[in-house]
């Protein structure tokens, strides 16, 4: 287990130094520089070279790659073009949120899918399984942007019950007001529910196909036994896989939900960071994105070796 | 070309058979018809345009006479916030997101299989290689991914097909590898290495024909991923830019004015929303009828 697991960190270390270059790499490429953001275009030749001596612009690409990644090993991203701020402690901040609101759709949607995906898979092709089918198939279809901005229509343009946009008073948690992280959980929701419903209504009817049910139906186990202490735990263990995979489509879709409702995680900074064209910080969002995708992977396969015992660590 | 041509003779037969059998399913019924209207509607988009009463483009003068308007006979779906009639942008803003999408999703199905087959058949050290660079990209989210792309080549409708066959091209590489390397080991392909025939000729002309089913498959998901992307990036404002009908924009512009005009986003919603549950719905179809032509 114990080489197993080092296998793997290292293996993911391995990748995201690979990811670090890519994103190094790809701002490499831009045309631009951060002395043509600050400076604008009336820069002249001896200004922009003064000043890209003294940022160091003018090293080598691999010379500044090199600082950058260390100072990133060490916990400093550096400091954002746009204010100068240090985009360390920001980005911890803005990931505090996002994780609140991670965290919080995540409660909303899992044990919803799983329950649906459970009383689906138990009755195939009954008319409840087929209104899930279809409710999950317009959760998955419409984009995020769509689903925000409907339950924005329902919820504060009509019912008038919750704040449209969630911002945070500087100083405050979202914790403070609750409130704001309704409507953004149930947009990621609508996505979550679809695919976690989905996966356990098909290995539900997997497992109920397999002769260890078929036994325990025949031998007079109650239908609550039998869920509970065959099929459950048995289709439980792909879904876990689905429901730590579904981490990385939260990371893409929190991008689009923190925009459509104004909510400050790390989603509405990447975006920020592009429109304003601020480069270190950019690559510091792209970085720790990207290594909590790497993280959540990693204990997805985990974790799934470590329930199913039919699971053989190399 | 020629290899282009003979496979699609080939398989014109075989798309007809497909058709047919995708219309017995439930969700094909439904789907055909919806992902129809809407090709229609992305073909003649930019004739539509014109020909509509309220060009989709159009600014009447004076323009404050027409901001706002709710809907009524003469502009169905009301105005938006410069007096354009919302219902012809609705129309015509079909034709650059799904041209847009269609060739990103074409060029991640065509890039994908390109690497899935040749990395899957040739093995060892290629195989090795391709795989852990599709790992790497796949160890970014998908959105993320694009987001740097776009960035980095800036915004506009070629850099965003090519940015979207970039990101879709590592899930389709997969699923085509597996699929080959279940096919090289059978005896069609060992008889064409003993006929001596070209590698080329058996990546190509052998394994190709077989893996299109699974190709079929994953076409209708990829795109529907794609008109979800390239609505997306619209929305961020990293897509399509203004003055474009391009649906995902025009509801990211018209969000601000969704409490005195809430009609402006309700059209490009209905459209965006219809059109990914009609792809979605076409593959549940697909699937279904490829799982019944298996039994």
């Amino acid at each position: 287990m114990l080489r197993f697991v080092l296998r793997r960190v290292g293996l993911m270390g391995f990748t995201m130094f690979l990811v670090s270059i890519g994103i190094f790499a790809s701002t490499e490429l831009l045309p631009s520089d951060a002395v043509d953001v600050f400076l604008g275009r009336g820069a002249t030749e001896e200004n922009s070279a003064l000043l890209r001596a003294e940022l160091g612009l003018d090293r080598s690409a691999p010379a500044r790659y090199f600082e950058w990644i260390s100072g990133v090993v060490r916990g400093d991203f550096g400091r954002s073009l746009y204010n100068r701020a240090e985009i360390t402690p920001l980005i911890g901040r803005r990931l505090v949120h996002s994780a609140i609101l991670a965290v919080f759709a995540f409660f909303v949607a899992v044990p919803t899918a799983l329950i649906a995906g459970i009383w689906a898979g138990m009755r195939p092709d009954s008319k409840s399984d087929r209104v899930l089918s279809l409710v999950g198939l317009v959760g998955i279809s419409l984009p995020e942007f769509v689903t925000g901005v409907l339950l924005i229509l329902l919820f504060s343009s009509w019912l008038a019950i919750l704040p449209s946009v969630s911002i945070i008073l500087p100083n405050t948690t979202p914790l403070d007001r609750p409130q704001i992280l309704i409507m953004p959980s149930l947009t990621i929701t609508a996505v979550l529910f679809a695919y976690i419903m989905r996966m356990t209504r098909a290995n539900v009817i997997e497992v109920m196909q397999t002769d260890y049910v078929r036994t325990a139906v025949l031998k007079g186990l109650s239908t609550r036994e039998v869920i509970f202490r065959h099929v459950l735990p048995n289709a439980m263990l792909p879904t876990i896989t689905v429901i730590t995979l579904n981490f990385g489509y939260m990371l893409g879709g929190l991008i689009i939900v923190e925009n459509v409702f104004a909510y400050p995680g790390i989603g509405q900074l990447m975006i920020w960071s592009i429109n304003t064209r601020d480069v270190p910080l950019l690559e510091a969002v792209a970085l720790i994105l990207a290594l909590t995708y790497a993280v959540s992977n990693l204990i997805a396969d985990l974790s799934y070796a470590a329930l199913d015992p039919r699971v053989k660590l190399e | 070309m020629t290899i282009v041509g003979s496979i699609f003779s080939a398989t014109g037969q075989k798309v007809r058979d497909a058709l047919s059998f995708i219309l017995l399913t439930n969700s094909g019924r439904v789907a055909l018809p919806l992902v129809l209207v809407f090709a229609v509607l992305t073909l003649t988009g930019p004739w539509l345009g014109d020909w509509l009463p309220h060009a989709p483009t159009y600014m009447p003068s004076p323009m404050a006479d027409y901001q706002f308007l709710p809907p009524s006979s003469q502009f169905w779906l009301g105005t938006d916030q410069f007096g354009r009639d919302v219902f012809s942008r609705v129309l015509t803003g079909a034709t650059s997101l799904v041209i847009t999408a269609s060739a990103g999703a074409g060029l991640g199905i065509a890039l994908g299989t390109v690497v899935g087959i040749g990395s899957g058949y040739k093995g060892g050290w290629i195989d090795e290689v391709v795989m852990r660079i599709m790992d790497m990209l796949m160890s970014f989210p998908t959105l993320l991914l694009a987001l740097l792309v776009l960035f980095t080549l800036g915004p506009s409708r070629i850099n965003i097909a090519l940015t979207i066959g970039f990101v879709s091209m590592p899930t389709i590489g997969r699923v085509v590898r597996s699929t080959t390397l279940s096919l090289k080991t059978l005896e069609f392909v060992e008889s064409a290495r003993l006929r001596r025939e070209s590698t080329f000729h058996i990546m190509f002309r052998e394994i190709l024909p077989n893996v299109m089913p699974v190709i079929g498959v994953e076409a209708s998901v990829r795109l529907s991923y794609a008109i979800l992307s390239v609505a997306s990036l619209g929305y961020l404002g990293l897509g399509i830019q203004p003055p474009s009908p391009d649906w995902g924009l025009a509801i990211s512009t018209g969000r601000q004015f969704l409490v005195s005009a809430p009609w402006i986003v309700v059209g490009p919603m209905v459209a965006v929303s219809l059109l990914v549950i009609a792809l979605n719905l076409l593959a549940d179809g697909i699937r279904e009828s490829a799982r019944r032509a298996r039994e």
